[in-house]
Formats: C-alpha cells, sequence, structure tokens
C-alpha cells in the first residue's frame, strides 16, 4: 500500500524543474520589460509583472488540481473537455471581446481569458483518445480524415477570429499522426508542398514547373522498370505541384492581407524596388528590426538583468509577451540566450522520451502532442524573434507575459506529468 | 524511424538557434559602446574656454554663445515637403542644401550626431526653439564661440574651428562640431583653454523621450572649465606694429631679452581675427587660405626664411673673438670689396682700413670676408673649421627649431661641412666656397623670430631664453625650458666691441638718420636679394629691408627683428618701423614723427605687383616710393589715435 502511494507520487522531476527554471526565469525578463524605474512593489498589480506573479501563484494551485485528479480521468473525459474548449471558442463568436483585430477574448470584469491557448490541450486529449481507440486503424484513410477533423475544427474557429498564428500551431499535429503510422507519403508530400511554395514565390512557377519536370523526370528514369509507375501519373503529379505553386502565388497576391503579404515578402526578399523596401520595413519590420538589435546589442554576456538599454527604453513594441526573448537577448547576452534555447530542448526532448516511454498509447500519443506543440511554439516564436521566419504572433511557453498563455501551458504539460507518472500502473 | 523526426527537428532548430545567436551576438562582432546606443541620449555640456590676456591685463579673448542644430540621421522622422520647407525657412537654408546636409550626415553616421547648421545667431535660436520639438531627430546643441575684443593679433591668438574628421579619428575626445583651436594660441593652448566638456548618459524610450539617467547617471561627468591664461603679447606694441606694416608685407618680433617673452609678433599683410568667428568661418578661412599672393594666413614672423644678410656678421665677429683670430682694433682694407682668386665680393664706399667697431657699423663686406676666412681656417681643414662655426652660430638659436609655444615655426637653415660635402664632395671645397655665409647670404637661413632671439642673445651678452607666448595658465607654472637661460657658446667679455659696434651703427653707421633721442639703441642693417620666377625665367626683385636691435644698450628691454619685404635697404623702411616700435615700447609715445609719418604714408602695394603685371619693371635703385592718399593716411593716424584705449 505504501509503495503505491509512493509511486503515484513519482512525477518526473527533471520535466518539473525545466519548467520551474523556464517559468522563473521568464519572470525575470517580463520584471525587465515592464518595469518603468523604480520597482516599488513586486506584487503590485497595476503592473504587468506584478500581474504575472499573480499569474505564477495561480499556477502552482492550478497544477495541484491537476496533479490530484484521477491520471484515468484525462482520458476518460476527453472528449468532455474538448467539446468544452469548442463551446468556448464558439461563443467567442457572440460574447468575444476584439483586441488587436483578434476576437479571440472573454472579457471578466478587467480580466481577459483566451480560450485558445486552452484548446490546444484539450485538441491533444481528443486527438490521444481517438487514436488509442482500439477501433482506429491510423492507416486507413477514413481514420485520418477523422482525426484531422478533430485538429482542424478548432484550428478553424480560431481562423475564423482573426488569429491565424495559433492556427498555424495547430500543424504541430502532424508530427503526432506521424509518430502514430500516417504514411511516409504524406511527410513527403507536405514537404514537397511547403518547398514548392516557397520556390514558387521566390522564382516564380515557371522556374518552379521546370524544377519539378526536371525531377520528375530523373526520377522516373532512376525508378526499377517494373516498378515504375505510368507516365500519365507522373504528368498529374506535375500538373498538381505546378497547379499549387500558381496557387500559392495567386494567394499570396489576392488571398492575403497586405501586412501578411509583406511579412513574407521580407522574408523570402522579394521586394527588390528600395524605396518600397524601405517603406514595408518600416510598416512590418520596426518590431523585427528592434528585436534584432536588441539581441544584437547583448553581446556574449549582456548588458545584466535591469540593464538593457533597449529593453529599458521599450524599444521593442509587444516586449513581455511575444518578443520576450529580445530581453533575454539584451540583458542575459549569447550565453543566456543559449541556455533559454538549451532548456526548452531539453524540454521537449525529455518530453518526447517520456511519450516514447508510456505503456499507454493514449498517454503516448498525449506526450507527443505537448512536445509538438511546445517545438512548434518555440520555433515560430525565437525564430521571428531572431528574423529568421516570417512574424507570426505566438507566444513563447512558460516565457510570455500572460495568464491563459501561462495556464494553457501549465495544464497541457502537468496533465502529461500526471499520466506519466501513473504509467507504472498501467498495464 | 518514425520516432526520430521530431526528435531531429528538435535538435536541428535547436543548433540553428544557437548558430543564429552566434552570429547576431558573438560573431558581428557586435561591441557595445554606450556612444553609439541611440537608446541612450547623451548630452554635452560645453565648459567655458578660458579667456586671453595681454601682458597688462588686458582682455583679448572672451567668449559669445553658439547655438548649432545638430541631427542624427536616423532618428529623422519623415516630413511632406511643406514642413520641411518651414524648418529650412527657420533654419535660413534652401532645400536642396536641407537635402545635401542630411545625406552628407547620413553618409558620416546614421547613428551619430553631426552638425546640420552651424552657430545660429541669437535671434534665429530664440525662434528656433519654441518649434524644436516638432523636428524628430534635431536638436540644438548650445556652444561657446570666441568674442575677440580686440582687431589685433589674428596671427597671435588663432582661432577656433569645427574638428574635422581626421582629427576625431586621432584624438577621440572630439566629436563631429566640437570647436578646437586651428592656429595661433588657440591651437598651441588648446588642451587649456579648452578644459573638459561633461557629459550626461539619459535613457530613452522608442518615442524619443528622457525618461531617466542612464545607470543612475554613475557614467555621467561634470565639465571642467577652461583656465585663463595671459599671454606675453603687448597688445598696444602689437597694434602699433600692424598699423605700422599697413601696406606692407613682413614681420616684426619683439622679444623682451631678459625674459624670452614675445612682446609683439606681428605678420603683415593681417586681418581682423573676427573674420574668423561664427558661421562665415569657413567662408573667410577660404578666401585667407586661397589667397596665394597676399598669403595672409602665412606667418612672416614665425615661417619665413631669409638670407639674414649683414645683421648676421654680428655672429661672425662674435665668433672671431671667441675663436681669437681676430682682435679688435686689427684692421683691413676694403677697396669696394674683396678680392678672392679672380672673383670679388663687392661692398659700399666707406674709409677704409677698418677695425671691427667701423666693420660692423658700417657693415664692410671685406672686413668680415677677412674675419670669417680666419674663422675657418684656424682648422687644418676648412671642414673641420666649418663645423666649428656651425656650432658657434648654432647656439644663437639659428638653424633649429626654437621649439617654443607657438604654433607654427621653421627651422631656417646653418650650414655645415656636411652642407659642403654634400654639395661638393668630401674635402672639394675651400673656405672661399663658403664666402657668402661672412655676410649672411649663401647657405645660411633664418626666421624673424631668429633673428630676434640672436639680438635678444647679443644684449644679454651671451644667453638667451626661448622665445615664448605664455606669461600665465591660472593656477600652474610655465614650461622650465621657457625660464631657463640658454647660454651661447660666445664668453661674456667678447660682446662689448660687437655691442658698441652695433650702438655705432646707430651713431655714425648705416642707421645714422634712425636715432631716437634720449634712448641707446643697438641696431645692424640687412638686405636680402630675393628672386621670383617670372614666366619661368628667375627674374631679381627688390631687396628685402632688414634690421635687427636692441636697446637699451645696458639691460636691454626689447630685441627686435625687422623684415619688410621688397623694402630695398635695410634703414629704409625695416630699421625705421625697429626704431619706432623700440621708442613706443621703451617711452610710450613717439617723438619722431617724420620716421612714423614716413612708414605710414609709403605703400609698398605698387612693389607686389610688378612681378604679377606682365610687364617689364625696375628694382631697387629703380623704384620709387609711393604714397598713399591723404585720406587715407588720415584714417591711420586715427587708428593709431585708438591705440592708447586698448
Amino acid at each position: 500500500m505504501l509503495r503505491e502511494n509512493q509511486r503515484r507520487f513519482k512525477f518526473d522531476w527533471i520535466t518539473i524543474i525545466l519548467f520551474l527554471l523556464l517559468v522563473g526565469f521568464g519572470y525575470l525578463n517580463i520584471l525587465s520589460a515592464s518595469h518603468d524605474g523604480d520597482i516599488a512593489n513586486y506584487f503590485d498589480t497595476s503592473q504587468l509583472y506584478g500581474k504575472q506573479l499573480i499569474f505564477i501563484g495561480l499556477t502552482f494551485v492550478l497544477i495541484i488540481i491537476i496533479l490530484s485528479f484521477e491520471a484515468k480521468f484525462y482520458e476518460r473525459f476527453a472528449s468532455i473537455i474538448y467539446l468544452g474548449a469548442l463551446l468556448a471558442l464558439l461563443g467567442l463568436f457572440i460574447f468575444g471581446k476584439e483586441i488587436n483585430g483578434a476576437r479571440s477574448w472573454y472579457g471578466i470584469g478587467s480580466m481577459t481569458l483566451q480560450p485558445s491557448e486552452f484548446a490546444k490541450f484539450a485538441t491533444a486529449l481528443a486527438v490521444g483518445k481517438y487514436i488509442s481507440d482500439l477501433q482506429t486503424n491510423m492507416q486507413t484513410l477514413k481514420d485520418q480524415l477523422r482525426v484531422v477533423a478533430i485538429i482542424f475544427v478548432p484550428a478553424l474557429f480560431i481562423l475564423l477570429q482573426n488569429d491565424a498564428g495559433s492556427t498555424i500551431v495547430y500543424l504541430a499535429f502532424f508530427f503526432v499522426l506521424y509518430r502514430e503510422g500516417l504514411q511516409q507519403i504524406y511527410l513527403v508530400m507536405g514537404l514537397s508542398l511547403i518547398v514548392l511554395a516557397i520556390l514558387g514565390l521566390k522564382f516564380g512557377v515557371l522556374i518552379t514547373a521546370l524544377l519539378a519536370t526536371s525531377i520528375l523526370i530523373i526520377s522516373f528514369f532512376l525508378r526499377k522498370k517494373k516498378k515504375r509507375e505510368s507516365i500519365f501519373q507522373y504528368i498529374l503529379v506535375l500538373l498538381v505541384a505546378v497547379g499549387f505553386s500558381y496557387g500559392v502565388k495567386l494567394f499570396y497576391e489576392h488571398g492575403l492581407k497586405a501586412h501578411q503579404q509583406n511579412r513574407i515578402s521580407l522574408w523570402l526578399r522579394l521586394e527588390k524596388d528600395p524605396v518600397k523596401l524601405e517603406r514595408m520595413k518600416k510598416a512590418e519590420a520596426y518590431n523585427l528590426i528592434q528585436s534584432e538589435q536588441a539581441i544584437s546589442s547583448g553581446g556574449l554576456v549582456g548588458k545584466g538583468f535591469l540593464q538593457g538599454t533597449r529593453t529599458t527604453g521599450k524599444f521593442v513594441p509587444e516586449q513581455e509577451t511575444d518578443y520576450i526573448f529580445s530581453t533575454v537577448g539584451e540583458e542575459w547576452g549569447f550565453l543566456g540566450s543559449s541556455i533559454v534555447v538549451l532548456l526548452f530542448v531539453f524540454l521537449i526532448i525529455r518530453i518526447l522520451y517520456l511519450a516514447e516511454a508510456q505503456k499507454s498509447q493514449f498517454s503516448r500519443v498525449y506526450g507527443y502532442g505537448v512536445a509538438s506543440i511546445l517545438f512548434v511554439h518555440f520555433t515560430i516564436n525565437i525564430g521571428m524573434v531572431m528574423g529568421l521566419i516570417p512574424t507570426v504572433g505566438i507566444p513563447l511557453p512558460f516565457f510570455s507575459y500572460g495568464g491563459s498563455g501561462l495556464w494553457g501551458f501549465t495544464i497541457l504539460l502537468f496533465i502529461f506529468v500526471k499520466l506519466d507518472s501513473n504509467k507504472i500502473n498501467e498495464w | 524511424m518514425r520516432k526520430l523526426l521530431l526528435l531531429t527537428t528538435v535538435l536541428l532548430v535547436g543548433l540553428v538557434f544557437i548558430g543564429r545567436l552566434f552570429y547576431l551576438q558573438v560573431y558581428g562582432g557586435y561591441d557595445y559602446n554606450v556612444y553609439e546606443d541611440n537608446a541612450i541620449r547623451k548630452v554635452y555640456n560645453y565648459p567655458k574656454r578660458g579667456y586671453v590676456y595681454d601682458r597688462n591685463g588686458k582682455l583679448l579673448v572672451a567668449n559669445q554663445p553658439s547655438y548649432d542644430v545638430m541631427v542624427i540621421p536616423r532618428e529623422v522622422e519623415p516630413m511632406d515637403s511643406l514642413e520641411i520647407n518651414e524648418f529650412c525657412q527657420l533654419l535660413k537654408i534652401t532645400r536642396e542644401d536641407y537635402d545635401k546636409k542630411l545625406e552628407r550626415a547620413t553618409n558620416y553616421s546614421p547613428r551619430l550626431s553631426s552638425p546640420f547648421v552651424s552657430q545660429l545667431s541669437k535671434s534665429d535660436y530664440a525662434v528656433l526653439q519654441e518649434k524644436m520639438r516638432k523636428y524628430e531627430g534635431f536638436y540644438i546643441q548650445k556652444r561657446s564661440l570666441r568674442s575677440y575684443q580686440t582687431t589685433i593679433g589674428a596671427n597671435v591668438l588663432g582661432d577656433i574651428g569645427e574638428v574635422n574628421r581626421g582629427i576625431i579619428a586621432k584624438q577621440p575626445y572630439y566629436r563631429l562640431g566640437d570647436l578646437i583651436g586651428k592656429q595661433g594660441i588657440e591651437q598651441t593652448y588648446e588642451k587649456t583653454l579648452r578644459g573638459v566638456k561633461g557629459i550626461k548618459f539619459i535613457q530613452k524610450d522608442r518615442f524619443n523621450k528622457d525618461i531617466e539617467p542612464f545607470k543612475e547617471g554613475k557614467l555621467d561627468t561634470l565639465p571642467v572649465p577652461g583656465k585663463d591664461i595671459t599671454i606675453t603679447i603687448d597688445a598696444k606694441l602689437q597694434a602699433y606694429g600692424e598699423l605700422l606694416m599697413t601696406n606692407k608685407r613682413g614681420g616684426i618680433i619683439a622679444i623682451e631679452p631678459s625674459s624670452g617673452e614675445i612682446l609683439a609678433m606681428i605678420s603683415g599683410p593681417s586681418y581682423n581675427p573676427n573674420l574668423l568667428v561664427g558661421r562665415d568661418r569657413s567662408k573667410n578661412f577660404s578666401k585667407l587660405y586661397n589667397d596665394s599672393i597676399a598669403k595672409p594666413l602665412f606667418d612672416r614672423g614665425l615661417q619665413a626664411m631669409y638670407p639674414p644678410g649683414s645683421p648676421f656678421k654680428t655672429l661672425n665677429a662674435l665668433v672671431a673673438l671667441q675663436e681669437g683670430v681676430v682682435t679688435e682694433d686689427e684692421r683691413f682694407s676694403c677697396s669696394l670689396g674683396y678680392r678672392y682668386g679672380n672673383r670679388k665680393m663687392g661692398c659700399h664706399a666707406h674709409r677704409s682700413p677698418v677695425n671691427m667697431n667701423t666693420g660692423v657699423s658700417q657693415s664692410c663686406n671685406a672686413y668680415f670676408a677677412n674675419v670669417y676666412r680666419r674663422i675657418i681656417d684656424k682648422y687644418d681643414s676648412p671642414a673641420e673649421g666649418m663645423d666649428n662655426w656651425s656650432k658657434h652660430i648654432k647656439s644663437f638659436g639659428l638653424g633649429n627649431y626654437l621649439n617654443n609655444d607657438l604654433s607654427v615655426g621653421q627651422p631656417g637653415k646653418v650650414p655645415s661641412a656636411e652642407t659642403y660635402d654634400r654639395g661638393y664632395g668630401k674635402n672639394r671645397w675651400y673656405t672661399t666656397f663658403t664666402i657668402s655665409n661672412a655676410i649672411g647670404q649663401g647657405e645660411v637661413l633664418a626666421t624673424p623670430i631668429q633673428l630676434a632671439n640672436m639680438a635678444a642673445a647679443i644684449g644679454n651678452r651671451g644667453y638667451y631664453y626661448t622665445p615664448h607666448i605664455i606669461k600665465n595658465i591660472e593656477g600652474e607654472i610655465i614650461p622650465l625650458k621657457f625660464t631657463t637661460p640658454k647660454r651661447t657658446t660666445i664668453d661674456k667679455e667678447h660682446f662689448e666691441p660687437v655691442v658698441q659696434g652695433m650702438f655705432d651703427v646707430y651713431n655714425k653707421g648705416t642707421a645714422e638718420m634712425l636715432r631716437v633721442k634720449g634712448i641707446d639703441i643697438c641696431g645692424k642693417t640687412g638686405t636680402a636679394e630675393n628672386f621670383a620666377i617670372i614666366d619661368s625665367v628667375k627674374t631679381q626683385l627688390t631687396d628685402h629691408s632688414i634690421f635687427v636691435a636692441f636697446a637699451p644698450k645696458d639691460n636691454p628691454k626689447i630685441a627686435i627683428a625687422v623684415f619688410v619685404e621688397n623694402g630695398y635697404f635695410g634703414s629704409r623702411f625695416a630699421g625705421r618701423m625697429a626704431s619706432l616700435m623700440i621708442e613706443y615700447y621703451i617711452r610710450g609715445e613717439i617723438t619722431r614723427k617724420d620716421m612714423e609719418s614716413f612708414v605710414l604714408r609709403y605703400s609698398l602695394e605698387h612693389e607686389y605687383q610688378k612681378p604679377f603685371s606682365g610687364e617689364p619693371f625696375g628694382i631697387n635703385r629703380q623704384t620709387t616710393l609711393e604714397a598713399i592718399s591723404e585720406e587715407e593716411y588720415q584714417k591711420l593716424m586715427r587708428l593709431k589715435a585708438e591705440i592708447p584705449k586698448l
């Protein structure tokens, strides 16, 4: 009996310590990015750093609640939680509050809550539940479509609420599906489409078509005669490829909003006219330029905690939320920033490692979902702040200011910690 | 395999991120420099530049406030053309100027501030100050400009101007738009006068608004005010000298022999130092700089090297006595010159034979040719004799830089054996080859200040103080090198015959006409032949008029050298001017009004036009004196009347 109890509390402390380090370090950087002059009271709730401290405090309450539920609860109620999340997202269309053009918030008094932050773990639970169902066979198109539908519905709602950034996060589930048996061809197709899209935009449809043709011809002749598909299949693939590339081009030119178009244009360096480029940079790349400058000016060891000149001067807009990493860059330098990157990498790998060690498929799929979501956030956010990928506004998990985000990620992570702690009991 | 996709992707992304961080933060060589951080406003506080007083405590240079509009190109907000035009009107510049200035500033550095419009007038500043907030990226920097309390001494006082990029590269203290001493004492005493500017670092936000002192003001510094200095110049004497030099070109240097203090330092033509203040400075400076004929920026008292001519003979007499090769009573004959081999060095008509006293007072060439040969031929080889002679001459401060506190100078030239070895080959020359040195021609060159110093050394009977211009620096001792006497190689007792000879120049010699009652002046006239290249033909011009003097004979108060370009014989202009300066300094007024009116009335401008007239012209004996108009003369007299008020 005693043994049983001990086992029940066998949480993965490595994960928890990594979590605590990220939240703690994140708080210090929020303090830097949001303070005005002297800090009289760390709990001053009129200041962002004061609020964040309260959010962090509540996080611990949340953790205790999550860990005190039976592990089985999450699997059993996965569908209900998912439906709840969908309802919360739907409700936004009626009760939602619009901030910065996105209708993603519920206003409760002076507080706001962003249901899309909570929809992620709900979706991960639902995906886990569906895939781990004995009747599900991921090799069949029917089940594949159903899983995709589970993922697609909340993503669609979020997209309709004008939060394109959060929508992209749902692509993370590709990693989960692939792990659970999605055919190789989807990976190849997915990568091909990304390459086609980029080539089409950068070099034009014609060159892309020529490239695609030559690659297909080469692969046609490399293929053994017996296994070779009919020539019509090749032509079909080519047509689809060219059509897709053209479609992306059309979509880029007519389907995107001007600011989205500019961001992609800046990223792929499509604009050649220096005057327009300058104007575009002024309009779209201001954040990025400021953020890169802040990071660069940190040098090897940074300017020191609360000593960042660009942070103190609030040169980087949104610095306590999406651009929090630039504070790390300026005040903690290359050493501090690398440590943050490594902490994230360790955390994600640790979760992956634990996920693979799960005995129940539900736990494994859910764990994979957690790792994938964290990974996509980490990659897009830091990649954006350093100018490696186009600007997409999503937060850095555990780091960025905001209650919804912090709680969403905490729930996401600690459900997995709970599931993992229960693996001994799973037979 | 399927397990590895996400794992490898995560590792890859981590690697790429760290690589990118390395590129941005370490490889980019981003060396954090608070001066280049545009998040930190640097507010400079320029200290008061030290004042300059003359030896009698008369204020010569003070300050006046000035306002520069500075620009930090990167922070300039785009304006529509209406706004720009309004701004241009406030600044009193054209739209093209605006674009050009902005481009230049951007080319220098988009991050650092550059002067946009320098030195606004007070009224322009008042109007602009109200509206400055509207123009982001521009701000007003207060500085202090010079305010000259006088119109004299441009070459002495010098001026201050904006530093150029070359100076900034060498001396990082300066920033674009800072002012630095460019000539004269402003240059040599730059650090003393300038003080140290203070700086405040202020944290800005992205709206360019000041938030708080950066690092609680730990890096801020207070300005250290510049120190006042007193210079050795006597403003009245300087003014009088400049008046005498009107319509002439040349230099006058007056030194107090007992201290080496420079009493006056005149270079003609001169200019009003106020021309080089404020917004018109660069325009006026180029005008002066580009005047390649009159060369007003060329300090003739310090930089012009001429053959010293006859005044140099006094040194040969001293060397001969020191070497014991003649006695003061020994006589040499002169029949309109000195013959050596089949050549002859001419002389003017005077009684013969002559002893040392007459040799000096009558400036007899033959006498000094004999004396000079004895000096050199005392030794076994002319080389040895030449080097020994050279050593004596150099001990009078000739042939090398004086190493003093003036911004410009020239070493002059005193030949040694090596000079002739190089020209003729070792041991392939004889004393007669160098005979011109006997009379201060040939290879000898000296600047007026060196000649004045030579006169001081003779007046002191064997020593001099390095001529200098600093008298007093607030709370500092002036350098030891200016207060330590330098001894010549000639013993004191050998000076009397030479001094007496120079005294007799005034009593019965070549400057008899220039005597001033009641003052015992010792002097020596001189002329120097000179040539110009006109249409690639070497053409002789009218001789330069030279005069060297000191007075009184015993315990001299003033030693002086005067040089007047193309003034013909020594006593004509230079001698008169030297006598007038001496009387003015010692007596405070002029009794020889005739001499004064001669100098003031006659101009040499026509003489200076000759080489440019394109027509044949006569020199020396064939020259005539040209008087200025009565009106102009009266103007000069009025200027003279102003001097005592200085």
